[in-house]
């Protein structure tokens, strides 16, 4: 009986079993693009994270872009949103403030986000994914989990294949590169994809967990920023063997819940599941403004703007929510939130747009404010939303009839094709 | 200070006290009641800054004095204690302590200063009358459901008590709250004395604090009323509270005057069909679509998720057909506070305010929005 395959070239897809010699090399098609490990075909957990996603549209539809350095971010006062490889040798990274990116990379080709164009690639990418399980969570336009669990039967061919096929589909169909991450769970496989990149593709097993978690910084926790690894720096954890040798209580009593979920991830475990429609929690827009402003007249007309886009986003999501919030940023960076829970949920800008202005007028001036953001929260399914009028304010179901109207004309017509005079401030 | 007071007497001016303190508050004093002995009487003082609750109760007062103890603690321990027990409570100078002593049990509590206690300051009142508790509690207890909850429009978090025109000619004592959703309006016959009352909207809390007041039929209260401070006292329980200082919107706009379709129905009968239909949908602000023909009612809940219901009622009708949505809990609220007669409902469009009233009765009046369905 031959022994079982445990390597799988990414090139052609063809499983190999264990290799003889090395060099490894696909025996069928000779590239050196093999991945070996013994467990390679019975993890079902990825994690799929595209290659500086942004560039590699801009690359992808500017061919003359290929060997630049280029950069996606906005504005005068943007941050990088994506860097390209080129970029990433200079020392150019996401967040970082475009000024001191430059400064790095004065060369680089800066080119503004062509949302639209990302969105579609990433609808495309999803679509495949969707060919493989319908357990795909996305976490953002350009990564997101699969759980492949019991598929094999179905694709008559196991997760990693599937997978090296999905990533191969990407590159010939759309020109998109990405790394895949595979492991036995969500964390593991977040962990897996960013070890190898670009065009990675790494495997943890079950077997090699504990060691290889050993002397990894906890900041690898997904969902662990400065905040909170400050806090762990505190207790002294910086590392998983740190984390390793405190009792399960004496976790949840410092960090609480955290705790809890430090414990298990510590050793490996995390049982949440991939699914498909993990809840939103809730739906904001912000926006930074070319210069600081204190003109209520500007902010005003900012916040109409981005309460029709917050009402945008929920009416696709068909969400309402039943607390608005108000965020400003001053001069100084020093940020300022307010938020109030309304008496029924809503997702209409109108409604939105009034309450974060009332709030808006309780901070009075403090400005001149760099940032302006709405959002709202705790969403609940837009059929319990704004369905009883007020009394007190009689025009109000009117203004939610107009909006309905205009939301229909902009269906049919286009974004642009009704506008308040408001937004044009 | 050294009383000895009946157990009953004593737990009842307590559990008063104890529910207008705040639970959470930041000033120490404010969780406790201040004690004040003389005479044979023992009075029993809470504030939360913006009600204060004066209880008088007779007690033997061995030695007069004064002092202030955690009020929740206090209730705690008096509420487990025997039924017909005399308590003896002692305050000791020297140590800062109150020992609550009944039978052998004995309770050692630690007070804080009389001196440090806030009391409200005193304050002119523009108009004082009397009132029968049976009259009052209808008016509140009528009116109360309606108050609204939201902050935004802190004016509404109360009951709006006014003098104005009643629909049957003179003048009334009116109590009007509402939400934006749905709205209540009281009236009863002006009290003497009551005619120069200016409008104030008494705070929710305090609505509740006033109910402990009003349980027997037969008691006189007095009422004080100023621009800003209203109060209530039998002969031995005062209460005093700040009103929202807020204009109360005006309300009269928006009680539909033309409507025209009637509908005439079982109060009972139509709220038990309302609960039991919105039985099918779990959502907090449930549906029920109202479906009006000749003489027939047909009452719907089609929750997509969960399930569909539907009942039919016998009714008095005779207008144009109607189907209208209404927001299930405010339905039902508004039909159990009919209770002797049947619920008249004057609808206009489906998406217009509807009134409600008991028969034909002009003094109590309720306006509920319906919802887009």
């Amino acid at each position: 009986m031959p022994a079982p395959p445990v390597a799988l070239c990414r090139d052609c897809l063809s499983q190999i079993p264990a290799p003889t010699r090395k060099p490894l090399r696909c025996p069928a098609c000779g590239s050196p693009r093999v991945k070996l490990h013994p467990e390679l075909f019975s993890l079902s957990i990825a994690h799929m994270d595209c290659d500086a996603f942004y560039a590699s549209v801009e690359k992808r539809d500017d061919p003359s872009l290929a060997d630049k350095p280029v950069i996606i971010g906005g504005g005068r006062r943007g941050v990088v949103s994506t860097a390209c490889y080129v970029a990433r040798i200079r020392g150019v990274k996401s967040a970082m403030p475009m000024f001191q990116a430059l400064k790095l990379c004065p060369d680089a080709v800066v080119i503004k986000p062509r949302m639209q164009v990302y969105t579609e690639v990433s609808r495309a990418i999803r679509d495949m994914m969707y060919e493989l399980t319908p357990d795909v969570e996305p976490l953002s336009l350009d990564e997101a989990f699969m759980d492949l669990s019991g598929t094999e039967k179905l694709h008559g061919a196991p997760p990693a294949v599937m997978l090296a096929r999905l990533v191969k589909r990407m590159k010939e169909e759309l020109g998109i590169t990405g790394s895949i991450g595979l492991s036995h769970n969500k964390f593991l496989a977040k962990v897996a994809s960013d070890l190898d990149k670009p065009r990675g593709f790494s495997v943890i097993g079950k077997a090699e967990t504990a060691d290889f978690l050993r002397d990894k910084p906890v900041r690898l926790i997904w969902g662990i920023g400065p905040a909170a690894q400050a806090s762990l720096d505190r207790a002294g954890i910086r590392t998983f063997t740190d984390l390793l040798r405190w009792e399960r209580q004496d976790l949840h009593a410092r960090f609480g819940s955290m705790g809890d979920r430090l414990w298990h991830l510590a050793r490996g475990e995390d049982r949440r599941r991939v699914s498909a429609n993990a809840p939103v929690k809730s739906i904001s827009k912000e926006t930074t403004f070319f210069e600081d402003t204190a003109s209520t007249e500007v902010l005003d007309g900012h916040l109409w703007r981005l309460a029709e886009q917050v009402s945008d986003r929920a009416k696709a999501k068909e969400k309402a929510g039943r607390v608005v919030t108000l965020k400003l940023k001053r001069a100084n960076h020093t940020a300022l939130t307010r938020r109030i829970a309304l008496r029924s949920p809503t997702q209409m800008a109108d409604t939105i747009y009034r309450t974060a202005r009332a709030l808006l007028d309780q901070v009075g001036n403090e400005g001149p404010y760099r940032l302006l953001g709405c959002g709202i929260s705790e969403l609940v399914p837009a059929d319990q939303a704004d369905d009883t009028g007020d009394l007190l304010d009689p025009q109000a179901s009117q203004r939610a009839e107009a909006e309905r109207a205009s939301d229909a004309i902009r269906k049919k017509f286009g974004k642009g094709a009704i506008l308040k005079g408001r937004a044009l401030r | 200070m050294k009383i000895s007071i009946e157990r009953g007497t004593l737990l009842k001016a307590v559990a008063q006290a104890q529910s207008v303190v705040e639970r959470r508050n930041t000033i120490p004093i404010l969780a406790n009641v201040l004690i004040e002995a003389e005479g044979d009487t023992a009075q029993f003082r809470a504030t939360d800054l913006d009600i204060e609750v004066v209880d008088k109760a007779p007690a033997q007062v061995e030695r007069a004095g004064a002092t202030t103890v955690a009020a929740t603690t206090l209730h705690e321990i008096v509420r487990k204690l025997p039924d017909g027990a005399l308590v003896t409570l002692t305050a000791d100078a020297a140590t800062g302590r109150l020992t609550v002593e009944a039978g052998r049990s004995n309770f050692s509590l630690a007070t804080l200063p009389r001196e440090d206690f806030p009391v409200m300051a005193s304050s002119e009142y523009h108009s004082n009358f009397t009132a029968n508790a049976a009259m009052l509690r209808r008016l509140f207890d009528k009116s109360k459901f309606a108050i609204s909850t939201e902050e935004t429009r802190y004016y509404l978090n109360g009951v709006y008590m006014h003098v104005a025109d009643s629909p049957e000619g003179g003048k009334a004592l009116r109590c009007v709250a509402t939400d934006g959703h749905r709205l209540a309006r009281i009236d009863a016959p002006l009290p003497m004395g009551a005619e120069d009352m200016p409008g104030v909207i008494v705070p929710r809390k305090t609505v509740g604090e006033l109910r402990k007041l009003l349980d027997d039929d037969e008691m006189d209260i007095a009422v004080s009323v100023s621009e800003t401070k209203v109060r209530f006292a039998t002969p031995n329980i005062t209460l005093t509270s700040k009103v929202i200082d807020g204009t109360f919107p005006d309300y009269t706009r928006v009680i539909p005057m033309g409507n025209t379709r009637r509908l005439e129905v079982d109060a009972a009968e139509f709220a038990k069909a309302v609960d039991r239909v919105a039985t099918v949908s779990s959502e907090r602000s449930r549906a029920v679509k109202l479906q009006l023909e000749e003489d027939r009612l047909t009452l719907s809940v089609n929750a997509p998720d969960s399930g569909a219901a539907e009942e039919e009622l016998a009714v008095a009708y005779s207008d144009e057909r109607l189907e209208i949505g209404f927001n299930a809990k405010y339905l039902l609220e508004i039909a159990s506070q009919v209770d002797r007669e049947n619920a008249v409902f004057m609808f206009n469009s489906s998406g217009d305010p509807t009134l409600m009233r008991e028969g034909s009765d002009e003094s109590a009046v309720y306006v509920v929005m319906p919802m887009r369905v």
